[in-house]
Order: structure tokens, then C-alpha cells, then sequence
């Protein structure tokens, strides 16, 4: 499993990893996660990612120039260990996990909202919350519409956001993300951005099927 | 080693089956002819059965008319039983007061008696019924066996007000604790059952909440000539605490999330916070509460996002 992820490389448990989950998935469509990393340097990537689920690869993160701190949602099919793994640039593997109990049925159930007529309409639209600090945006929450249909639902084809860039206002990427099919549907995330001082962050990415994500966020 | 083999299955038998699967249905008595049936201030468990909801009858001149049957096909049969103890009456009509599992899973112990909810409970309940069975057997075990979707036995309440016997009834329409909320009142007795419209010393769930209206049906209670309240869970009460309480605890959840929400915590930040001292004494009241954060949040994302 951890080999599997971690690509066979020196592994550290380390309670510098602060991730969080709730003690219960009350929806398993939508379960809370939130890692942030104190006291790691030069970290070159986390990975987060839940041992039992049918696929377990849920996000990569890199934090290049922002707060090693990402919160979302994830979709979960029984109860699981959920961890971040934290690399830097040295090659080593630091390693954090919490248990999460489920009863499950998140990854199989298909998502709602290709229920809704003109859904392809909003497919990657952006909504956000912005909070300021002085001029700049500290605390960034956005939703980005999108089914993230993982293919484990009978007669539904996976259809998810692959990966995303964030960019300052000089056009400097200040951090990349990598989903995978496990992240919830019309998925949120939160960062903090302070350090990037920045008053717009612009969006860009796209999705399994080559549908593009732009977008320009400011208060 | 035969005999021993005997004795010990009928130990099994004893101990598992006969002894654990009585809900132990005691009616209580509210008023003159106004009874209740008392669940426990818990959360779903395979040893409650899922008896954690208050259930109760009235006995009418012309027979009796039971509020919710409770969470399985065992508790209805149970149900049926202790109400047959009080009055040799029969029943006449079953009123369910909302779609959620633990109010309305024992109806078929009621199938020959006409069975009524306001028609938007009966839609989510064709709609939600396999998903919350297939919970029930996971959360509260051998309790629910037997217990079958039944969406065909319930039939659309088209009335507002009724003169049974010596007993007027009203029927009220409400939302907030779900979409479609049936309270009942007891005119001469002033007594309401609320359903889940009021909780008292026991947190509130949330699943289907629109705290909104909530709210504003339960100032609606607070304007009514009501005495006594049976809640959907918890005690029984005088109306003005009891709604308070309900009140209190909705007002500081919708603000306390919708704060968070404004403010930029992330979900897991948001079921970091303390929860004030006066709700303490509330049962369940940390699960609920992190149940309560899942169910609204998205909500107030959708109002905040822009
Ligand atoms: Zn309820």
C-alpha cells in the first residue's frame, strides 16, 4: 500500500502532520479532511490518501510558494485509515494518519447533481469565499462545479477534475493540485495564502475529458 | 453431553432472542386519555433497537388514534400490544408525523388500519425508504427484522381539524425540523405532539433541517394555547421551556455555522468549536452537534460563495 504511494522511499511517521478528519463520516459523499504541516521544510509535495478506499489516491498538494494547508472533501467507501504524506525535497517521506469510521457506500453511490438539467452549463464554474488580510487574501474557500463521477457507479464513467494551478497576480503558480476521483462532488477547498501576497488568484486547470477550469478570484 | 448441549441453547435462546427484544413499552400517562410511549435520550444502537424515539395515542370515544409507530415492525407489534393493555378500543386511524426512519418503520403492525401523513412526507418516504431501512438494520441490528419497505400503506391526511368522539383534533402543517412537519394537538387537554418540531434536553437532529422555518414554526408553538408538549425525543414538558430550549439551540447552531461559514473555517475547524455550557446538559449532544456541522454547512456555502 504505502509502496504502492510513496514509491518505495524511507518513511517517517511524524506528528508534525496535523490532519484532521470527524470520528465518524455522517455523509460518506462528503467527508471533511483538512491537513496542514508545521515545522517540515522544503516540502516538495503531500499526499493524501485513504488505505481501504477502492481507489486510494485522493489529491496531491504542492505547496510552492503558500501555507503547507489544504482542506476539502472526499468520498469514502468503508471505514479507513486517512493519511498525508508529506515529501521533501530530499526525497524523504514523512507520514500522518487519522482512523475514520464509515459505514460507507460514497464511492459507489453515483453523484446527484448530473440529475439537474443544465448541469453542463455550470460544468467547472468557480464560487469562492475570499478573506482579506489588509490588501492582500488570506483564508481562500472555492467550489468548483463538477461531478467527479469516480467510475465505480454502475454505467457511469469516471468524469473528474485532474488537476489545478493556483496563480498570483503576477502569474506565479504558488501551488498545484493534483484530484483524483475519490474528491467530492462540486468539490470545495480551502488554503491559506497569505505568504503568496496576492489581492486575485487565478484558477487554471482541467479534467479527465479535457474541459478546462479558468477562473479569476478577488473579493 | 447431549443434555448440556440443550441447556445451553436454551440459555442462547433465552438471554438473546425472549429477554433482549422487548422494547419494554410502558405508556405513560399525559392527560386524560392522552398517552405516550418514552424512548430513550440515546443515539440508534443494536442494544436501544432503535427505541429512541416518543411515540403515544389518544383514546377517543369512538377508538384510538396513534401518533408514530416507532422504528421497527417488532416496536409497532410491541406498540400495539400496550395500548391494547389501557383500552380495549380499537384503532382507528395512524398519524405519522414525519419521514425520518424511527417515527414511521413500525407501520406494518398497523396494516389494516388506515394509515395517514401529509402527502410530501409520503413522496420522501417512497423516495428515502430503502436507504434508511438498509441504515436501520446496520444501526439498531436484529431489533428490525421483519421490518419491509411498506411506501403503499400510508395515505395522503387531506384534513386539517376533526371531532372524534368527545376529542377535537387539530392537524397542523409545518416545516423546519424536515420539509413537511404533522403536529397534533389535543384541544381540550391542550397537549401537542410536536414530532421532532421540538426536542427537549436531548440535541436536535438536523438531516433535513431548514432552520428558517424551524424557527419560525416554533414561534408559532410559542404563540399557541398549548400546556404540555410530547417531543419527537426527549421529555416531556411544559410548551414555553421546552421550545425555548429547541429554539436556543437552533438559533446558536445556524449562527454559529453560518459564522464559520462567512468566516473561512474549513469544516473540520467548524466542528472544533466549543460548544456553549447551557447545552451541556443536552443528550447525544456532541455527535449531533458534528452531524448537524455535515448536514449544514454546504448550505451556507451555497449563500456565501459568490
Ligand atoms: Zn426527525
Amino acid at each position: 500500500m504505502h509502496e504502492q504511494i510513496l514509491n518505495k522511499e524511507p518513511v517517517v511517521f511524524d506528528d508534525r502532520i496535523n490532519i484532521q478528519v470527524p470520528d465518524f463520516a455522517e455523509d460518506p459523499m462528503n467527508v471533511p479532511v483538512s491537513v496542514e504541516i508545521n515545522g517540515i521544510n522544503d516540502i516538495a509535495e503531500i499526499r493524501v490518501f485513504a488505505d481501504l478506499n477502492p481507489i486510494q489516491k485522493i489529491l496531491v498538494f504542492k505547496p510552492l510558494h503558500i501555507k503547507p494547508y489544504i482542506a476539502f472533501r472526499f468520498k469514502v467507501e468503508q471505514a479507513t485509515p486517512v493519511r498525508a504524506a508529506v515529501k521533501t525535497n530530499d526525497g524523504s517521506w514523512y507520514v500522518g494518519g487519522r482512523w475514520l469510521e464509515a459505514a460507507g457506500g460514497g464511492c459507489t453511490a453515483p453523484g446527484t447533481g448530473t440529475l439537474i438539467p443544465d448541469w453542463q452549463d455550470k460544468l467547472l464554474n468557480v464560487t469562492s469565499r475570499v478573506k482579506m488580510n489588509d490588501a492582500y487574501i488570506g483564508r481562500l474557500r472555492f467550489k468548483i462545479k463538477h461531478p467527479m463521477d469516480t467510475g465505480l457507479a454502475d454505467g457511469i464513467p469516471e468524469f473528474y477534475i485532474k488537476k489545478y494551478a493556483l496563480l498570483d497576480e503576477s502569474k506565479r503558480e504558488i501551488a498545484i493540485v493534483e484530484t483524483f476521483q475519490p474528491v467530492s462532488e462540486d468539490p470545495v477547498f480551502s488554503f491559506d495564502i497569505y505568504d503568496a501576497k496576492t489581492s486575485s488568484i487565478e484558477l487554471i486547470g482541467m479534467d479527465n475529458n479535457g474541459n478546462k477550469l479558468e477562473a479569476l478570484i478577488r473579493q | 453431553m447431549r443434555i448440556r448441549r440443550v441447556l445451553l441453547l436454551l440459555l442462547f435462546y433465552n438471554t438473546t432472542f425472549a429477554g433482549a427484544l422487548d422494547y419494554q413499552l410502558t405508556p405513560i400517562k399525559v392527560s386524560d386519555d392522552i398517552y405516550m410511549f418514552k424512548g430513550l435520550k440515546q443515539d440508534f444502537t443494536p442494544s436501544n433497537g432503535g427505541n429512541i424515539v416518543n411515540t403515544g395515542f389518544i383514546v377517543t370515544s369512538q377508538g384510538v388514534v396513534v401518533i408514530d409507530t416507532g422504528p421497527s415492525y417488532l416496536y409497532g407489534k410491541q406498540m400495539r400490544a400496550a395500548i391494547g393493555k389501557v383500552t380495549d378500543k380499537p384503532i382507528i386511524k395512524v398519524l405519522i408525523t414525519h419521514h425520518h426512519p424511527d417515527h414511521f418503520l413500525g407501520s406494518q403492525a398497523f396494516s389494516d388500519v388506515p394509515i395517514y401523513a401529509l402527502s410530501s412526507t409520503i413522496k420522501a418516504i417512497e423516495m428515502e425508504i430503502a436507504s434508511l431501512l438498509t441504515n436501520m438494520y446496520r444501526l439498531a441490528g436484529e431489533w428490525m427484522r421483519g421490518t419491509e419497505e411498506t411506501p403503499e400503506l400510508f395515505q395522503a391526511l387531506n384534513l386539517s381539524e376533526e371531532k372524534l368522539g368527545n376529542h377535537q383534533l387539530q392537524y397542523l402543517s409545518v416545516s423546519g425540523h424536515t420539509n413537511s412537519d404533522l403536529m397534533v394537538y389535543v384541544k381540550e387537554q391542550k397537549v401537542l405532539f410536536s414530532g421532532d418540531v421540538v426536542f427537549y434536553n436531548r440535541a436536535l437532529t438536523t438531516p433535513h433541517a431548514l432552520p428558517t422555518e424551524w424557527l419560525a414554526t416554533l414561534d408559532m408553538i410559542q404563540a399557541m394555547d398549548v400546556d404540555f408538549i410530547v417531543p419527537g425525543h426527549g421529555d416531556i414538558s411544559k410548551r414555553e421551556v421546552a421550545v425555548i430550549q429547541t429554539a436556543d439551540y437552533l438559533n446558536w447552531l445556524e449562527h454559529i455555522i453560518s459564522n464559520a461559514v462567512r468566516d473561512g473555517l474549513d469544516m473540520n475547524e467548524a466542528l472544533n468549536i466549543q460548544i456553549p455550557e447551557r447545552f451541556h446538559g443536552l443528550a447525544v449532544l456532541n455527535a449531533e452537534f458534528s452531524r448537524s456541522v455535515s448536514h449544514l454547512y454546504p448550505a451556507y456555502e451555497e449563500i456565501f460563495f459568490k
